[in-house]
């Protein structure tokens, strides 16, 4: 290995590394063994996390991670399975707030008629996430506390400026999802916690959305996902812009300074232009096997220009 | 099958039963006692929470049309419905589909008569090895309910996670237009029928 380094770099060699410790546990595609817990209610399943805290893992769609705990990447003590917790999917529109329950499966947000007429932007991501069997499963609640920092959701509710909803032993508390994404896989969510809904502001009249992803096949974590929501005042005027990427650094990353490049000025080939290049050039993507680094910055801006001009679009077909 | 009488379970201190989920049995391996019917037939065993649906459905129920290819959700040969809908079912445990509905690819023919969509595919030689076939046709069993006449872009979409790696996609696309085209003209001569 250390002659490996040498020549390959460390990086290589750790992603080599973790291939052969796959191979190494390849004869067991069986998870470690657990205790299965299917509380009925929010108040037992937060109960239960505080009693076993961080032996307990959170079942939602499992999409991943079952595959995880097979691969013997994750082990948990305890898996509490909330599927049995009555009211928490769905996705409705309460006082200019558009709510989803975090245990909306990834197909029935594809299928809302709501958001089509009003979040185009998550159908987008909604048709492109994973693939269609296991978006049939798979929830965005479970995704966003996944926190792959590939992952599609994360750079939506970035864009969209969602606030998510956690209930603990203490009650419920909310956060932005600007301050969710804590690293690779961390968020700021506590061990007794889970994620129980996504608030979104409903968009103003003239605004419009996309999400762009480039993937290598179907069923690909994003090597880079763009996603944008803007909304316009009198005379072209950016009122409002999010920008989310996926894929560009150790976690979903908000590209506040291409925002701030938009809002103010008209919307025009030139500042997106401009704001592609911003957000390009504020990110350090890592290097991994989908792609290299630098491969991946020069994608940000072409996706993230692509994902604003989608998005105007979109505004002017509405 | 499993059917012998229960021993109670030994709850973990403070925690009331209701909030353990139903039937647990035993403290050894903390297994658990699951009824599913499977095909319209109601199945029960005891099992570990950490045994998959697809090698209840192929070890312990011994229905082995459903297949296991890649065993990380990524070919779809185990693809299953469960309640009503597609899901790969090397990702999901047996205990989830506790109380539940499984139909699989031997469900699927009534009668010793084959269901329109394993018939288009028998016509149009939607398989190769055959190997990737159940999952396929589970697939677009749950995709033509939804969508009854799809353009070969939206059958495309649909099956695109399920993997042929004999790449007959052609013929399998084939299959599936054809089985839409089918069941709908079936569903018209029956209403035609009962007009």
């Amino acid at each position: 290995m250390l002659l490996l380094s040498a020549f390959l770099g460390d990086e290589t060699v750790l992603v080599c590394q973790g291939f052969m410790w796959i191979f190494d546990q390849s004869n067991s595609m069986i998870p470690r063994q657990f205790q299965y817990v299917a509380p009925s209610s929010l108040k037992d399943a937060v109960s239960l996390l505080r009693e076993h805290g961080e032996d307990a893992k959170i079942l939602a769609g499992g999409q991943s991670l079952i595959p995880l705990m097979k691969l013997r990447l994750m082990s948990a003590r305890y898996l509490v399975d909330i599927n049995h917790i009555p009211k928490l999917s769905y996705i409705k529109e309460e006082k200019d707030i558009i709510k989803i329950g975090a245990l909306t499966r990834h197909a029935e947000i594809g299928a809302s008629k709501l958001m089509k007429s009003k979040l185009p932007i998550m159908l987008d991501a909604a048709s492109v996430v994973a693939d269609p069997i296991v978006r049939n499963v798979g929830t965005i609640g479970g995704a966003l506390a996944h926190a792959d920092p590939s992952g599609d959701w994360g750079a939506i509710v970035l864009a969209l400026g969602a606030e998510l909803v956690a209930v603990g032993p203490k009650g419920e508390r909310r956060i932005k999802a600007g301050e969710f994404f804590v690293d690779t896989f961390t968020t700021r969510l506590g061990p007794t916690e889970i994620l129980t809904e996504i608030r979104i502001p409903s968009p103003r009249k003239k605004s419009g959305g996309a999400y762009l992803k480039l993937e290598r096949k179907v069923g690909d974590f994003a090597i880079v996902g763009v996603a944008a929501q803007i909304a316009l005042g009198d005379g072209g005027i950016c009122v409002e812009a999010g920008i989310g990427l996926a894929g560009a650094g150790p976690k979903p990353i908000k590209a506040t300074l291409a925002e701030k490049a938009l809002i103010g000025k008209k919307m025009s080939d030139e500042s997106i232009k401009k704001a592609a290049k911003i957000s390009a050039e504020n990110t350090d993507p890592p290097s991994d096997i989908r792609s290299s680094s630098e491969y991946r910055k020069a994608m940000v801006e072409v996706f993230t220009r692509r994902t604003l001009q989608a998005a105007l679009d979109r505004m002017a077909q509405r | 099958m499993n059917r012998r009488k229960t021993p109670r379970s030994r709850a973990p201190k403070g925690r009331s039963r209701a909030a353990l989920g139903p039937r647990k049995v035993g403290p050894e391996n903390f297994k658990h006692m699951i009824r599913v019917t499977v095909n319209g037939v109601e199945r029960e065993a005891t099992v570990e929470p950490r045994l998959l649906l697809v090698h209840f459905i192929r070890d312990v129920l011994r229905l082995t049309g459903t297949h296991i290819g890649c065993d990380t959700s990524n070919c779809g040969a185990c693809t299953l419905l469960l309640n009503g809908r597609a899901v790969k079912s090397c990702a999901i445990f047996a205990v989830q589909a506790d109380g539940g509905e499984v139909l699989t690819i031997e469900g699927l023919a009534k009668d010793g008569k084959l269901n329109p969509i394993q018939e288009a595919f028998w016509d149009n030689h939607g398989l190769q090895c055959g190997f990737c076939t159940p999952g396929m046709i589970m697939t677009a069993y749950d995709f033509l309910r939804k969508n009854s006449n799809p353009s070969e872009f939206e059958i495309r979409r649909a099956i695109s996670g399920n993997l042929c790696r004999c790449t007959g996609y052609q013929n399998i696309v084939k299959a599936v237009a054809a089985a839409a085209e089918s069941m709908r003209s079936a569903k018209v001569t029956v209403t035609a029928r009962r007009r």
